[in-house]
């Protein structure tokens, strides 16, 4: 029989691996889940450490709180579904055929694996570091059938490899309930009670028991589904697999018990945040081009002097915020959304931080915080073809930051690459992204070629804004000019040539006319050249720039 | 106090001072100086010291003289775009920092562009740091920039206007009859000298983040507008700073001034300057426009020979085959000799 092998990873108690994942400085610590509406709240779950004090699912959170070393969270289902999904990304790092059975169970399909991860116990260690790496700690189980290996994750914990046709000996000592996990926390949780209420009167207590019993005898008492469960008992129950095909959506959150209004807490977190994001597309081999970051502010309520410079307007899905405080009170703004676009693919969660984090400082959220939501948009890795003689070009997750820095220090916008638009007009550019793309265009000359080099270009320096000038006109011709703000340019023409007209966006409110002379002014022993422009429209004469 | 001369060790041609292997020769020194027999020879009481420091071990440091000290290698020279400049001083020097000064119309955004073109030609990655935001995006083009491979920064005092308009919202103008008024000149050329600085402080910021990031074969600091009195004020430390950081790399720092700011920090300082035929023609049309009539001096130049240095442009001409003189100031990787040489440019719209 030729050994299919499938594997299992579950995670016991996971609501409280969930919550860990978000918070793991929590682990040592005593932790109870509670949910419900106030004052009705109750414990749904609780680690070992609690267990230890006395706690137990059932409790309400007044007797909880009694004891001072337990750390009472709320249940988040927010944090929950990052969790599952984490697990499904790291399920389908191993094998495209998973099964999402439960929100902690996810099946595994591993035939045709061991050539490319290795052998049966291999892949269960890689898939159990896999886990871990992403914050979850996981039983890890290997059988030649699905039912088996679940049961297997579900009662032993760690790594379990069952070899074939051992599988009742192995799943033998695992107690009755463990065939009812599923059915005793879903619909089907009466039904499920009673029969095993029936099973343990027989004084069945392990699967071994169950295996045992006469299936003639077991049919007429419980029917087709005694005989299913023994069937489970026995792990001869073959199946296949009801493969999900997950959605390629990365996205974590987190919900913060206390407001946060400083940027450093808060790069704390988003750090994490990152992290868990970046080894999940690492998991399936992909990296991500955005980053969203929505935070959802905290809802002001009541007049607050502190908070007056706080209605700082800002991106969000609501009204403006506005600047008293009484009208802070009426504020309907709860979301501030960030959209981070990268020039290339790229999976450093250490650059994200940095970019977000300078991102977050020129446009400050305004408001404290109370729930950071991140999700980033897959896309394929960039390939490069490296070579030991190609020009050097700078780093682009390096680059990257640097420009992030280069333009809070001038000023967005005026830190780029220069793209030419299809007008006259003299200032027809704007400002794009730079990207270093080495590969991209190859170098028109391997190696300079003085001969064959363009010759060089009397170039314009431009003045921004163009200096106003006083024109004094001979023959219609200017023939003197002064300006007020820069001493430098004054005196007589020397040399003059033009006039150059041109005009353009006529059907536009800024149309534009302008007649432009090339001139020589003497100052002291030097001679200057300057672009003069008579606007046409406007009737002023400007210095545009310097012939250099 | 008398003084004696002594010949040093390299003006003689004999070995350095500590060289262990080589021993010195006696001095020619004056009978009144004659070192006493005891004397023994410095290289041997220096090396025995040094040693006695360090341990006798067998293991111990081996002691290089520092005549046998291997030379740095000499920096890789690349096209400057401008065949003139690259015979005057053999390229322009990777890892190196380059000063060129000039003052106004002397010529230096064109090299700088035409430098520029010839990295880009070659597939590097350019950087241009504007303290004056004076680029010209079509002279950038024209020049055969290669646009995707050039990062642009554009230095401004926006920041600086914004203070600036929060103080002057809170004080009142002086007017004529208080006193203060007269001091309008002193506080515009202060406030120019305002935002000179923070404009230079852009620039310096700007500078050390690209050259820690790496990657690019052409870093360009345009400071040929920044007053000369402000551009002083950038400390000597920081451009030895610049130069190490370009040391041992393919980036070259290319620095266009008005003025020599950088001090020893420069490896090759280049000076433009208008062609003296420019300069010539500016004091006959000077003497010309006494008289006030272009036409006329037009004529009068036309009648002159040729090899007449007053050679007026005429108008379709004006700014087609512009002259500049280049001199080679100084040139620390390799002796030369101050030379100057002329090159040429062409208008954009020129073919």
């Amino acid at each position: 029989m030729v050994f299919m092998p499938f594997a299992c990873i579950y995670i016991p108690n996971f609501t409280i691996a969930a919550a860990l994942r978000v918070e793991p400085e929590l682990q040592a610590y005593a932790i109870a889940i509670f949910e419900g509406k106030a004052p009705l709240e109750k414990i749904v779950a609780v680690n070992e450490n609690a267990i230890e004090l006395g706690i137990a699912p059932g409790m309400s959170t007044s007797q909880g709180e009694l004891c001072s070393e337990l750390v009472l969270r709320q249940r988040s289902p927010l944090h929950e579904s990052s969790a599952h999904a984490a697990l499904i990304d790291c399920a389908q790092s191993f094998s495209p055929c998973v099964e999402d059975s439960a929100c902690d169970t996810v099946l595994l399909d591993l035939a045709g694996m061991e050539s490319l991860l290795g052998s049966v116990p291999q892949i269960s260690r890689a898939i159990f570091e896999r886990a871990a790496a992403l914050g979850l700690r996981a039983n890890i189980a290997a059988a030649s059938n699905p039912d088996a290996a679940l049961l297997a994750a579900r009662g032993f914990s760690g790594i379990t490899v069952i070899p074939a046709g051992r599988e009742a000996e192995h799943l033998g000592p695992l107690p009755v309930p463990v065939l009812f996990a599923e059915q005793l926390n879903g619909d089907e949780k009466e039904g499920a009670e009673s029969l095993l209420a029936t099973i343990e009167r027989w004084g069945i207590r392990n699967l071994r028991s169950l295996a045992a019993l006469p299936e003639v005898a077991l049919s007429e008492r419980l029917g087709q589904r005694g005989l299913h469960l023994q069937q489970l008992a026995r792990g001869g129950a073959l199946r296949a697999l009801a493969s999900v095909e997950a959605p390629l959506i990365f996205e974590e959150a987190v919900e913060l018990e206390h407001p946060v209004v400083l940027l450093e807490p808060l790069a704390f977190l988003l750090n994490r945040l990152l992290e868990q994001v970046c080894a999940r597309l690492a998991s399936r081999a992909l990296a991500t081009q955005e980053l969203r970051l929505t935070l959802e502010l905290s809802n002001l309520t009541g007049i607050d002097d502190d908070y007056e410079n706080i209605g700082i307007p800002s991106e969000s899905d609501g009204s403006v915020a506005t600047q008293t405080a009484s009208q802070i009170i009426s504020s309907r703004q709860t979301k501030f959304t960030r959209n981070l676009s990268l020039p290339l693919p790229m999976l450093d969660a250490k650059v994200f931080l940095k970019l977000l984090q300078l991102d977050l400082n020129a446009h400050p959220p305004g408001a404290p915080i109370i729930k950071i939501h991140l999700a980033a948009e897959p896309a394929r890795p960039r390939s490069a073809q490296g070579g030991l003689f190609l020009p050097p070009a700078p780093e682009p997750e390096k680059l990257e930051l640097t420009l992030a820095r280069i333009a809070g220090i001038v000023g967005e916008n005026r830190v780029g690459a220069l793209e030419l638009l299809d007008t006259h007009h003299p200032e027809g550019f704007r400002m794009r992204r730079f990207v270093a793309e080495a590969a991209r265009k190859t170098p028109q000359k391997q190696t300079p070629d003085s001969s064959e080099a363009q010759a060089a270009i009397t170039a314009l320096r431009r003045l921004r804004p163009p200096l106003r000038v006083n024109v004094l006109l001979e023959n219609g011709q200017p023939a003197r000019l002064n300006c007020p703000k820069k001493k430098e340019v004054q005196g007589e023409v020397l040399w003059k040539a033009g006039p150059w007209r041109s005009s353009g966006d006529w059907w536009e409110c800024d149309a534009w006319s302008r007649d432009e002379w090339d001139i020589a002014v003497r100052d002291g022993n030097a001679v200057s050249f300057y672009r003069l422009v008579h606007d046409l429209l406007g009737g002023g004469w400007f210095v545009e720039g310097t012939y250099d | 106090m008398s003084s004696v001369v002594v010949p040093t060790s390299a003006a003689l041609g004999r070995p350095f001072l500590f060289d262990a292997e080589s021993e010195a020769e006696e001095c020619l020194l004056p009978a009144e100086v004659k070192r006493p027999s005891s004397y023994a020879s410095p290289s041997e009481s220096v090396i025995a010291s040094v040693q006695s420091k360090i341990g006798n071990r067998q293991s111990a440091i081996p002691l290089t003289p520092a005549s046998r000290l291997e030379a740095r290698p000499a920096p890789e020279m690349v096209t400057s775009g401008i065949v003139e400049l690259d015979a005057l001083t053999g390229g322009l020097p990777r890892g190196c920092l380059t000063e060129i000064c000039g003052i106004a119309s002397s010529g230096r955004t064109s090299v700088m562009l035409a430098t520029l073109a010839a990295a880009t030609r070659r597939g590097e990655y350019c950087a241009l740091i504007d303290a004056s935001d004076a680029l010209d995006p079509q002279s950038v083009a024209a020049s055969g920039i290669d646009l995707d491979r050039l990062l642009w920064v554009r230095c401004n005092d926006t920041a600086l206007r914004k203070f600036q308009r929060t103080e002057k919202s809170t004080s009142r103008v002086p007017t004529a009859h208080e006193p203060g008024f007269m001091s309008t000149s002193f506080d515009f050329e202060k406030k120019n000298s305002h935002q000179s600085e923070h404009r230079l402080e852009q620039v310096l910021r700007a500078t050390d983040l690209l050259l820690e990031s790496g990657g690019f074969g052409l870093i360009v600091l345009d400071l040929a507008d920044v007053l000369p009195q402000s551009a002083r004020r950038i400390p000597l430390t920081t451009w030895f700073r610049f130069r190490r950081a370009v040391e041992d790399k393919p980036t070259m720092l290319l620095v266009m001034e008005q003025q020599p700011i950088a001090g020893s920090c420069s490896s090759l300082l280049l000076k433009l300057s208008a062609a003296k035929r420019r300069q010539n023609a500016a004091q006959g049309a000077s003497r010309g426009s006494e008289i006030g009539d272009v036409k006329a001096q037009v004529e009068r130049n036309k009648n002159r020979s040729k090899d007449c240095e007053s050679l007026v442009p005429t108008h379709a001409h004006l700014l087609s085959s512009l002259e500049f003189n280049a001199e080679l100031v100084c040139y620390r990787l390799n002796r030369k000799p101050a030379q100057s040489i002329a090159f040429e440019t062409q208008a954009a719209w020129t073919g």
